[in-house]
């Protein structure tokens, strides 16, 4: 059984239609690279899979492990292993990191039956986590993103990434607003999480991130559905030639 | 409505709950006097209504009606249920002192071994005495507000508290009012808190409703004095039953080089006003004020604060946050007057709403009097829902709606929270708030 089944969705805000019957499917273990100029419905895609509201699916699904995503809440399909790095990750004055770390980690695992982290347990766990992604402890005391910059957000994400351990992973261009410094760290980070029993959809407009996060399989997107896939090579061949072809196909 | 008509009916009602309580009011001779003129000063105006601007949001006459009878003296089952009803509010470590009904009950209270410097009397004790320096200041200066000169008129009983120059008091006063009657009823207290030069205290305040205590009116009045060079550290949780009223009015005179750091939260009663004056009295003073509705279903909650800059070089500081559920009222105002050598008054004030129903309602009302002209002084005021996209992120991490809704209430609520700058009192309020939340469900 796939990972995930996205087919044939569709997917409208407000009065028009982002996504007309867009198929992908992803296994374990896989990277996909999902390309796409701006408004061909790329951040439509990740924030359907992640439940975010205000998207109205008005035809086809997406299958989780066979199961109705679309039927689930934002939370619950968190703790089923959907993870979504935020392309503009928000700030939350006020909710300290660790705080929000440890609620969200053990709202996690009560929800799907586990036992809750002690707090001794979890400030190992989270020290443990953040060493290995070189996150200076400093990061952790202060409220969620508050004054981070913006390689400093990518990287809590990673860390949240690293802690939560997802089966599913949708990186929303990640490299947006990332010197080619911060791209790299948080490359790194994300590398450093690939493995059999975790899949990523790596979702951005610029050939560039993927020179650090080399994918399995690339599709490119264009008007609200896939309509090239490929190995890394496509993505080579779309850093050559541009989108303009797409946009004319579809 | 007629005005005239109105006032004759509520006068009317309460002479005569007036006169009936009167030969059970401690005191006689000059007290029963006072007593008497204050009821006069109140009847002038009975029950403050819309038309008075000070009340303009909190119409008593619509929300509150009638002034309920005075409370009976607790009986054995009344204290009993008191003692229970404080255990959950229990604070390790403080000197408790306990209103029941009105009434001092030093069975549930400490005054044994007083620290050094500490003086603790019973209102109803200077009352019977004829305390004449005291009497002068129970019945002088407040009689502007209707609300404080029917307290006066019908106080029955507080603490009066004196901190000698130089005691610094390691362990905090806890007072703790309860409602403890089975029957609908009002109880008046009044209590005075002195600190002399270069003192420090800590006083915790609570309003708690004992088991099957349900409708009351809480009316109460501090006068607070904070000596050159003194630190009061003070907090008030108005936890109350979810029927009750409480009237509660406060008087702060701060010395010179002396500071004040408040804080309330007010969670539980049906309807509440909590006004405070607060007056600077000697320059190089510092005023921390702050305070947290929470409020749901259709409670209606008011604070009105009134900080007086008389003199130079003080610096004034209020946050206040408001969280404000189903058919919930907030409001506040807040008055800050600098008056014309008050030099170098350093005065913010910084008030945020936020709404959780459309049927929410949040009144702000910040009045800023400047007549000197070298002052900082500044306010600003914000009103509105949760963020929908920090809800999304809280969410999509896997907290379900309503935890991430907490959490973003308490971060919210955070800001005034945290102004407390002793540890374990911030904890209480804290507690407090946690409490609000759990309930919300």
């Amino acid at each position: 059984m796939a990972l995930l089944e996205v087919k044939d969705l569709q997917v409208r805000v407000e009065d028009r239609e982002i996504l007309h019957g867009l198929s992908l499917t992803v296994n374990n273990g896989e990277v996909h690279a999902i390309m796409g100029p701006n408004g061909s419905g790329k951040s439509t895609l990740s924030h359907v899979i992640a439940g975010k509201p205000g998207y109205e699916v008005t035809g086809g699904e997406i299958l989780f492990r066979g199961e109705n995503l679309l039927e689930m809440s934002p939370d619950e399909r968190a703790a089923k292993g959907v993870f979504l790095a935020f392309q503009y990750p928000v700030e939350i004055p006020g909710v300290a990191t660790m705080t929000f770390l440890r609620t969200a980690l053990n709202a996690q695992r009560k929800a799907r039956g586990e036992s809750e982290y002690s707090t001794p347990d979890f400030l190992k766990k989270v020290r443990e986590v953040a060493k290995r992604l070189n996150i200076p402890q400093d990061m952790l005391r202060r409220g969620v993103n508050v004054g981070f910059s913006g390689g400093e957000k990518k990287r809590n994400e990673i860390l949240q990434m690293a802690l939560f351990e997802p089966s599913l992973c949708v990186l929303d261009e990640m490299d947006s607003g990332l010197d080619i410094d911060a791209l790299r760290v948080a490359a790194d980070g994300v590398n450093a999480l690939r493995s059999p029993d975790r899949a990523m959809v790596v979702i951005t407009h610029y050939q560039r991130l993927l020179n650090y996060i080399v994918p399995d399989f690339v599709h490119v997107m264009s008007r609200g559905r896939v309509v090239k896939s490929g190995d890394k090579q496509l993505a080579l061949e779309l850093e050559a030639s541009g989108y303009a072809q797409f946009e004319d196909a579809a | 409505m007629n005005v005239v008509l109105a006032k004759a009916e509520t006068g009317r009602s309460l002479g005569d709950a007036f006169a009936l309580a009167r030969h059970r009011l401690p005191g006689s001779g000059k007290v029963a006097e006072l007593r008497r003129r204050s009821f006069e000063v109140y009847e002038r105006i009975g029950l403050p209504h819309r038309r008075i601007e000070d009340w303009k949001y909190t119409d008593l006459r619509v929300l509150m009606r009638e002034v309920l009878p005075l409370a009976a003296e607790p009986d054995r089952a009344a204290l009993m249920r008191a003692a229970e009803a404080i255990k959950v509010h229990a604070i390790e470590g403080v000197r408790r002192l306990v209103l029941v009904d009105g009434v001092f009950a030093p069975e549930l209270s400490e005054t044994a071994d007083p620290e050094k410097g500490l003086t603790l009397r019973t209102l109803r004790q200077v009352l019977d005495e004829g305390d004449a320096a005291l009497l002068t200041q129970f019945f002088a200066s407040d009689n502007a507000d209707p609300m404080v000169a029917l307290n006066a008129a019908m106080m029955t009983d507080g603490l009066v508290i004196e901190i000698a120059d130089g005691a610094a008091l390691a362990q905090p006063l806890h007072i703790v009012h309860i409602a403890s009657g089975l029957q609908p009823a009002a109880m008046f207290t009044r209590s005075v808190l002195k600190l002399g030069k270069n003192t420090s205290a800590t006083l915790v305040e609570s309003y708690i409703a004992g088991a099957g205590s349900k409708s009351y009116q809480v009316h109460d009045s501090l006068a607070v004095s904070i000596g050159d060079g003194a630190r009061l550290d003070h907090v008030r949780l108005t936890e109350d039953s979810r029927e009750a009223f409480n009237i509660s009015s406060a008087a702060v005179t701060l010395g010179a080089k002396a500071h004040f750091n408040t804080f309330g939260l007010t969670s539980g009663p049906n309807v509440s006003r909590y006004q405070a004056v607060i007056a600077f009295a000697g320059e190089g003073s510092r005023v921390e004020t702050n305070g947290v509705n929470l409020l749901n279903g259709r409670q209606h909650a008011d604070s009105t604060l009134f900080l007086d800059h008389a003199v130079p070089n003080c610096d004034s500081r209020e946050i206040f946050r408001a969280v404000v559920d189903d058919r919930g009222h907030s409001v506040f105002q807040g008055r800050i007057i600098v008056r014309p050598n008050a030099q170098k008054t350093d005065a913010k004030m910084m008030t945020r709403a936020l709404l959780l129903s459309d049927e929410a309602e949040a009144d702000n009302k910040p009045e800023l009097e400047i007549f000197a002209d070298d002052v900082t002084c500044g306010h600003g005021a914000t009103t509105g829902a949760l963020d929908e996209t920090l809800l999304f992120y809280l969410r999509a991490r896997g907290l379900s709606e309503k935890e991430a809704e907490g959490l973003l209430i308490q971060a919210f609520v955070g800001e005034a929270i945290e102004s407390i700058a002793n540890d374990a009192l911030r904890e209480l309020a804290i507690a407090a708030a946690r409490r609000w939340l759990e309930a919300r469900g």
